[in-house]
Formats: C-alpha cells, structure tokens, sequence
C-alpha cells in the first residue's frame, strides 16, 4: 500500500488516467505499429530511458556530466565482447558490464567530487574520461580496435536468452527498461534521498552545513546512473550488433544523452520522455523533409534551428509548459 | 644522435603549432574570464574562420595571413551581434541552459560549413608551403614559422587592448566585479558584447592561421572545442598568460607524442594531462587564483 502511495500520491485522478492510457497505448503499441514506426517508438524509449537515467545526476542532484557516453560504451562493450568472445550471453553480461560502468563512475565520482569540482570543471572531467576510453579502446585488440565489435546478425532467430530477435524483443525490453526507471526515479524522488538530492543540486554548502551527507549522496547518484546507462549501452549493443569507439565513446553520444531531459525539462520525471519525444520526432521529420534533397548537413541545420528556438522559447523545458496545458500539474510542489 | 635531432625538431614543431593553439585557446579564456559564459561552439567558430581563409585564397589567391585581418574584423562584428542579440539574455542562467544553446549555434554553424563545402579536406597549398628555414640542423616549415610569429603578434595586440586601451581596462573590472562596474557606470552590457567580440575576432584570426598548417573539414570543429578546453584547463581558465602557455605545452606534448607513440595515441596525453590537472591544480598550472 505504501509503495502505491508513494507511487501515485499527489498525481491528481485526470493525471492517473493519461498515465494508464499512455502504458496501455506502449504496450499494445507493436500490435499496430508498422515497421518504420516501431523503429521511431524503440528510439524515443531509448532516449526517454538514457535521459531518466542522466537526469538522476543533472535533474536531481544538479551534477552536470557530459560524458555519459563513457558508461553506455563500457556497457555495451562489455557484454558484447563477452558475448562474442565467450558466448556469455547479455543477461550474465549486464550484470558485469553495469559493475564495470558504475566502478567507472565512482572513479569519476570520487575524483571529482573529493577534489569537489562543481559544474564546468565537473563536466570537462567527465569529458576527458570519456576521450580518454574512447582512445584506449581504439587500440584494444579484445575489443577490436578502431576497425569495431560486431556480433552476429542472425535472421528470424528469436532467441530471449542470448537477446537476439527482431524489433518486437527490443521493443519490449527498452519498453520495460523505461518503465522500470521511471518507477525508480519517482520512489528515489520521493525518498530521503532524493530530498537529500534536492537539497545538494539548490545548495550544496548550505546542504552540508545541515547535515546532508553530500559527497556520499553524490556517490549514490552517479553510481545508479551509471548503472542505468549501462544498461542502455548493453542493449543498443545488441540492437544495433556492432560498436566502435569512434560512436560509441564519442563527445555527441554523450551529448545526444543530455538532450532529452534538458529539453524536456530537467529535474522532472516526464522531462526525459517528453524531451525523447520532440527530440525523435524532429529528427525523423527533419530526415523526411531533407531526403529527397540530399544534401549532407541540411538536416543537422534544421535540427539546430528547433534547438535554438526551444532554448529560447522554453529554457526550462517543454514539460512543465505541457503540463499545465494537460491540467496534470501535481498537487503541493 | 639522429634521435635527439628528430626530437629537437619535433619540440620545435610542437612550439610552432602550438602558438596557434595558444590564441584559439586565448578566445575561449577571454570569453569565459570575463563573462563565465563557457563558449562550446568555439571549435566550431575555429573552424568558420579556417574555411573563410582558405576560400579566399581558392577565389581571389589571396593569402590567410593577408585575409586574416578582415577575418579577424568580421569575426568581431559577428561575435558583437551574437552575443548582444542571442546571448545576452542567457549571462545569468543556469549553466545546462547556456551549454544548449552554444551547443545549437555550434551544430548550426558546423552544418552551414558541411552544406556550403562538403565533408572533404580543404587545404591551402602555395609554393611556400615547402619552404623552409634552417637553424644549424634543425629545419623549420616557413609557414609554422609565420603562423606563430602573426600569433605571438596578435597577442601581443591583445595584451595591449587589455592593458592600455580604456575598453580593455573597462572589460577586466567588469570581470573582477560585476557589481561595482555597473555602480561606477559602465556600460556592462556593451563591454559584453565586445568581449565576445574580441574572443570571436582571436579564434577567427587562429582560424586563418591554421588553414596554413592544417587541411579543414567541418568534423575538426568538435575536436578543437575539446582542444580548447584541454588548453585553458591546463594553462588556467581566465588567465591569459596560461592560455598562451598551454596551448605551447599542448603542442608539444601532442608532436612529442606523436614521434615516441603512435600519433592515434596523442590526444591521449592531452586528456592524461588535463585529468591531472583538474585534480592537482583545478586553478591550472598556470592560474594565480583557484577555479571556482
């Protein structure tokens, strides 16, 4: 009961209903979907989930990296290498590629904020570990080098265990990766961590001088979000079935992973997905729009454009505009 | 013997080079030292003035030391209207917010280049490209050599403006305290606007210098961000003397690299040194005061 409660408590009845009719809608979503629309909807709850993910240390506890890329490669290289060199398949390789990323952030972590780097400082780090692995693992023979990782594309196979299959599988299990970190992130937002969270990302010193545990709970946040996106990492290295440093590490992975949440609105649990969405959408319309001229870079231009004028038109995010026009605002925040 | 020779030269070289690298990094340290505005499109302005060199040099053969002027100007007028009319608003935001919307006006420019001149190399070749010069045994590339004498120039020009020029002193006590130069009346504003006209009109100016060393394509953009960032780091964001000096110890350490590892590896050393450097010395090895 208390878990309901602490789940949905302060959501007001309309807000339930849109909710439960969103879930429904995702759920039965393959069962309509064509091909190319299954695709866009497997992108979107990629970035909805990332985005939930970078937002525990952006949104919540106000530590900005930019080099989230570090902890999705590590991941998906991991247990794709696993997989390709051992046969070990993704569901043992998750669990050794999101010990890997979250001991990745807590170096990253402890480093920074023992030396207590706050904002641009702390960004650039995480920037430079990210760099950093991307070159080391150009030059990783288990890893294939700069030439990638591939693993086997093998057709009309649906194989749960090993996760190899067509779009559906993948569908679902990002579907259920989503769903999973939004149920966390509220339950975390709603605990004394998440207060404790709140407390460090409005003011750290004044948050120290009550007694919060700052660096821990800092340690806390970037550890689950490294676990989180390495989570992600692992399943868009199966996916997709190849990697290289080159994408996998680089500085725009890292800043696709930001967008969402920041456009959407930081801080907020439905930021992430809202911002997926705009993000996903504008890309594939961009993409339609600019096919037939083919010309390299128009899209990009577009993609710039929307940016520049949601930045300036919505600096705190689309969601919290959204929602007031839902009526879904939640009572007493 | 041929060893220490072929170090000489690569120490030499990374020098060279790494002047150029010191005024892109001095755009970005002017810019963040006076406004806390942390530029994230600066490789990509780098990389604006890099094609407008080389164009002029493709259409009129006119060379980037010679255009570079009329770059500079020009990157000035249009760091002047950027930040009075786009940036202006955002002095006082939120970090994450500056950062999209520097990280919009990146990706736009970067696209505008890729659209306008494809995703080749372009490089500016002339005859000159093969002189040289011969110190004892050591030979240098005339055209490191120009390149690092115009970048010891302009900022030498530079440390002019801010020291002896009624602008320049205006914009380093709008740095120091914002606050009390609005009080006495300065135009906080404007000065703004002309510091992020002057970090334009130095990136731009570093722009036509290295199009004489390096070929340019739109992908350099993001690495030179990075460059940026890793220089004014490790010499000491703000300062200028410390932008200047990283960018010759970036330089060197990248030709050095280079010649005793695997050139793929030397950006490596970069990232190596920049870690080292925030957690040591986060003020930078050469900043007097600590980064905050």
């Amino acid at each position: 009961m208390s878990i309901v409660r602490l789940l949905i408590g302060g959501a007001t009845p309309r807000a339930l209903a849109l909710l439960a009719a969103l879930l429904a809608f995702l759920v039965a979503a393959p069962a309509f979907l064509g091909p190319y629309a299954l695709s866009v909807a497997i992108l979107i709850l990629y970035f909805a989930f990332v985005g939930q993910a970078w937002n525990i240390m952006m949104g919540f506890a106000g530590q900005l990296s930019l080099g989230h890329a570090l902890y999705a490669g590590l991941g998906g290289y991991i247990a794709a290498g696993l997989f390709f060199h051992y046969g070990i398949g993704p569901w043992v390789g998750a669990f050794v590629a999101v010990a890997v990323a979250v001991l990745a952030g807590c170096i990253v972590g402890y480093l920074g904020f023992r030396f207590s780097l706050a904002g641009v400082y702390f960004a650039l780090l995480t920037i430079a570990f990210s760099e950093f692995t991307r070159i080391a693992f150009d030059h990783w023979t288990w890893a294939g080098g700069s030439g990638g990782l591939f693993l086997k594309v093998q057709g009309g196979v649906t194989d749960i265990l090993n996760l190899r299959g067509g779009a559906t599988l993948f569908y679902y299990a990002i579907l259920i990766l989503a769903v999973g970190a939004f149920v966390l992130c509220r339950l975390l937002l709603e605990s004394r961590l998440g207060r404790y969270w709140l407390a460090i990302r409005e003011d750290a010193e004044a948050a120290q001088a009550v007694g919060v545990p700052v660096f821990r709970c800092k340690m806390i946040a970037i550890a689950i979000s490294a676990a989180l996106t390495a989570l992600a990492g692992v399943w868009n290295a199966f996916y997709y079935n190849n990697l290289f440093p080159e994408t996998a590490f680089a500085m725009g992975r890292s800043i696709e992973i930001t967008l969402a949440p920041i456009i959407g609105g930081l801080g907020t649990l439905f930021g992430p997905i809202v911002g997926a969405v705009v993000l996903t959408g504008m890309g594939e319309l961009f993409t339609d729009l600019t096919e037939h001229l083919k010309i390299s870079g128009l899209k990009q231009i577009f993609y710039g454009l929307a940016l520049l004028v949601i930045v300036i038109w919505r600096p705190a995010g689309v969601w919290p505009w959204l929602a007031k026009r839902l009526g879904v605002e939640e009572r007493g925040r | 013997m041929d060893f220490a020779l072929a170090f000489a030269q690569a120490i030499t070289k990374g020098l060279l080079t790494g002047m150029v690298y010191g005024l892109m990094a001095l755009g970005l340290s002017v810019i963040f030292g006076v406004m806390r505005v942390v530029n994230f499109a600066h490789g990509e302005i780098m990389v604006v003035g890099m094609y407008l060199a080389w164009l002029g040099f493709e259409l009129a053969g006119v060379s980037p030391l010679v255009s570079l002027p009329a770059i500079a100007l020009l990157f000035f007028a249009a760091g002047y209207a950027l930040q009075a009319g786009l940036i202006t608003p955002f002095i006082n935001r939120p970090e994450h917010q500056q950062f999209l919307l520097l990280l919009a006006i990146a990706i736009l420019l970067v696209n505008v280049c890729l659209v306008l001149a494809g995703p080749d190399a372009r490089g500016v070749q002339s005859e000159a490209m093969f002189d040289s010069y011969a110190i004892g045994p050591l030979v240098l590339d005339a055209v490191r050599v120009h390149a690092a004498l115009a970048a010891i120039a302009i900022a030498g020009l530079l440390w002019a403006f801010f020291t002896r020029t009624r602008t320049g002193k205006s914009i380093r006590a709008a740095a120091d305290n914002h606050m009390s130069a609005l009080v006495v009346g300065l135009d906080v504003r404007r000065l703004y606007a002309f510091t992020f006209g002057v970090g334009s009109a130095c990136v731009g100016a570093a722009g036509a210098l290295m199009i004489t060393i390096v070929p340019v394509n739109p992908f350099l953009a993001a690495e030179y961000t990075l460059l940026a960032f890793v220089i004014v780091i490790v010499g000491g964001l703000g300062s200028m003397t410390g932008a200047l000096l990283g960018g010759l110890l970036i330089g060197v350490s990248e030709a050095v690299a280079g010649l005793l590892l695997q050139p793929s590896l030397k950006s490596m050393f970069s990232f190596g040194l920049l870690i080292l450097v925030l957690l040591l010395r986060p003020q930078g090895l050469f900043g007097g005061k600590a980064g905050t």
